[in-house]
């Protein structure tokens, strides 16, 4: 048993990394722009957003077959919109609109869409994981094929149900890859204080299980990884976790400052953009030039900001909305 | 299910009757499974599960570790996906370390995400004080449950029922809380040829003078109050605390005038507050004397038999309370 220790297999990502930029584009834009609007008051509730890790979203979301699971955190919204969630009726439930993708009742922190595999971003830290390791139960036991991701935090595996999950998995066996985006804070906390073994790879070991840690911000490393780690998933190879080392540019929740964190820190990763990290790399191999790229950002934040324009003009919810969906028949 | 015309009905116990009622769900439908810790080879601590996993196999019956946030929780992610656990929780109290799957995930999942998502999940748990458990093994929390919307909470206090409503619990699209009282574990009865649907109450017995509203183990005391005292007594069984069947208790109050709710729950903020709070309200006029509650006094229960008899409600309190009403008015 290793880990991270076993170098990577050869495995091409599914789709070239112009398409990986062009998402990682669009979680950009809409994140940037869902800020500005929770600051301007026109989104309700709590936002957390994803700015500064859009490459593991990018690099994972886009990296699985169309059924495999999705299940995600509080700042979800870059897995969803990477797994291929609809922006007009995302932007909708954000704006707390009859017509959002959860017709209002889930919000940024629930937003969901079971027909194509997203179990849903989740308000409670550490809940995607046994989510995620009974998605993979439901594929082997049914013969299935599809792969169960579970997006976390570092922050959530000091949970209890980080490590119960995880041992599940690995007993029996399940297709499952489990993301750690590690963005170096548990909400306002340097998760490095709150454990002895900073580096999240380094549990899996007590486990039994593989893992990788890897540069989240770099698309082409995160979905190497996780194309090859899928295909372990489904050649019944068991879990496999996968460590993202990444930084969250904005505060917990948006309006959260950050006075805890160094101001040197933030550069320096601000230094590291995921997309500029692509962007110099799609350049100086000449697959784009920089008016191309330029144009897929720009595009974008077009496609968002229509999101937007539709969004404010969409009624409440009817009132009649609230009683509905407690209960199935 | 067999018809009243072939079979004859036989006598089994409610233990058995479990059994068969999981069985007969394995057998119907591939997609169930029963998961707990000891459900599979050791048959579960009270042998409720006894045989089924040498008959349907390790895949169908699986054994956890005991890690109840995680099983519990993969089993509500699992449920999200196609499968229909059963999952067990081996004492009631244990929910204490794996809530927020039932709370935060199955109860509310569906609602957030517009009916999106289903979760048919039976948690099956097994609660009831007096023998001699301690205060950490006897606590019945149904009332909790009840307080929760999207979920059912069902109560079986009969042996055809223990079939019958977990199986209709397994069947039902929606999250069960399904709450076995051990005492009732080797009490014997028929199968009842025509069961009733789940969210009906049952008059177990008709009587002129007092309503008395009861669920699970406490239905035998009450049957036997009846038997006891001088007045005569309706005796109904709740079945379920959600869905709660209140028209049957309107009926009988109607006739009766008066009402005694019992249950071996803690009173204070028990589902016989509610009971007493809509009875009061809707059927103000038509009630000859204010409504009483028997329940457990608020004290966490002793481990001695004798501590537990002095704070359990008996068949002579009800009786008490029952004489004591029909002699107020």
């Amino acid at each position: 048993m290793s880990t991270n220790t076993e170098p990577a297999q050869a495995a091409s990502p599914p789709v070239p990394e112009r398409d990986l930029f062009a998402t990682m584009a669009l979680i950009r834009a809409f994140e940037t722009r869902v800020a500005e609007l929770y600051r301007d008051g026109e989104i309700p509730g709590f936002v957390h957003t994803s700015l500064g890790q859009e490459a593991v979203a990018a690099g994972v979301g886009r990296s699985l077959r169309d059924d495999d699971y999705v299940a995600t955190t509080h700042r979800g919204h870059g897995h969803c919109l990477a797994r291929g969630m609809e922006v007009d009726s995302m932007m909708a439930e954000l704006f707390a609109r009859g017509a959002g993708i959860c017709h209002g009742k889930g919000g940024s922190m629930h937003v969901a869409d079971p027909a194509h595999g997203l179990l849903g971003a989740n308000a409670i830290v550490g809940a995607s994981l046994p989510l995620a390791v009974g998605a993979g139960m439901s594929s082997k036991h049914l013969k299935q094929g599809r792969v169960a991701i579970a997006f976390f935090g570092e922050g959530a595996v000091n949970q209890g149900a980080f490590h119960e999950a995880v041992n599940l998995a690995a007993i029996w066996d399940l297709p499952v890859v489990l993301v750690c985006e590690n963005n170096i804070y548990a909400e306002f906390s340097d998760s490095r204080t709150l454990t002895r073994v900073p580096a999240v790879v380094d549990r899996c070991g007590a486990y039994g299980i593989e893992a990788r840690a890897v540069d989240g911000n770099d698309v082409l490393a995160v979905a190497a990884l996780t194309a090859d780690a899928a295909a372990r998933c489904r050649a019944g190879k068991g879990p496999f976790l996968i460590e993202a080392e990444t930084y969250r540019w904005h505060g917990h929740y948006e309006g959260d400052s950050q006075p805890y964190k160094p101001e040197e820190e933030i550069d320096a990763w601000r230094e590291r953009d995921p997309l500029e990290v692509s962007a110099a790399r799609l350049t100086a191999s000449g697959a784009c030039n920089r008016e191309e790229l330029d144009s897929i950002r720009s595009e974008a934040a077009t496609r968002v900001e229509a999101s937007v324009e539709r969004a404010r003009t969409l009624p409440a919810p009817d009132p009649e909305e609230a009683y509905a969906d407690v209960f199935g028949s | 299910m067999s018809s009243a015309a072939e079979a004859p009905v036989t006598e089994r116990r409610y233990i058995e009757a479990l059994n068969e009622g999981m069985a007969t769900a394995i057998e119907e439908d591939e997609r169930v499974i029963v998961l707990g810790i000891d459900v599979g080879a050791g048959g579960g601590i009270f042998r409720v599960t006894r045989g089924l996993f040498d008959r349907f196999g390790p895949e169908r019956v699986i054994d956890a570790p005991i890690a109840e946030m995680g099983y519990v929780g993969a089993a509500v992610g699992a449920a999200m996906t196609g499968l229909r656990p059963i999952v067990e929780i081996m004492f009631m109290d244990f929910v204490g370390v794996c809530l927020d799957p039932i709370l935060n995930q199955a109860a509310k999942l569906r609602y957030m995400t517009a009916g999106a998502l289903e979760i048919p999940i039976v948690f099956r748990m097994q609660t009831g004080a007096g023998k001699a458990a301690g205060a950490q093994h006897s606590q019945s929390l149904e009332a909790w449950f009840a307080h929760v919307p999207g979920l059912k909470v069902v109560l079986p206090a009969t042996v055809a029922d223990a079939r019958d409503l977990l199986l209709e619990s397994v069947r039902d699209p929606n999250p069960v809380v399904f709450v076995e009282n051990r005492r009732l574990y080797g009490t014997k009865g028929d199968i009842d040829a025509d069961p009733l649907p789940l969210g009906k109450a049952r008059v177990a017995r008709q009587g002129e003078q007092v309503t008395v509203v009861t669920y699970g183990q406490m239905l035998r005391t009450c049957l036997a109050a009846a038997e006891e005292g001088d007045a005569a007594l309706e005796v109904i069984d709740l079945r379920s605390l959600a869905p709660l069947d209140m028209e049957t208790i309107y009926a009988s109050v109607r006739r009766t005038g008066r009402l005694l709710i019992v249950h071996e729950a803690v009173q204070d903020f028990g589902a016989g507050a509610e009971i007493a709070a809509r009875v009061s309200t809707d059927l103000f006029d038509e009630l000859r004397t204010p409504v009483r509650r028997i329940g457990t006094p608020s004290v966490p229960m002793p481990f001695s038999p004798d501590l537990e008899k002095a704070l359990l409600p008996t068949s002579k309190a009800v009786s008490g309370a029952a004489d004591a009403l029909v002699a107020e008015g």
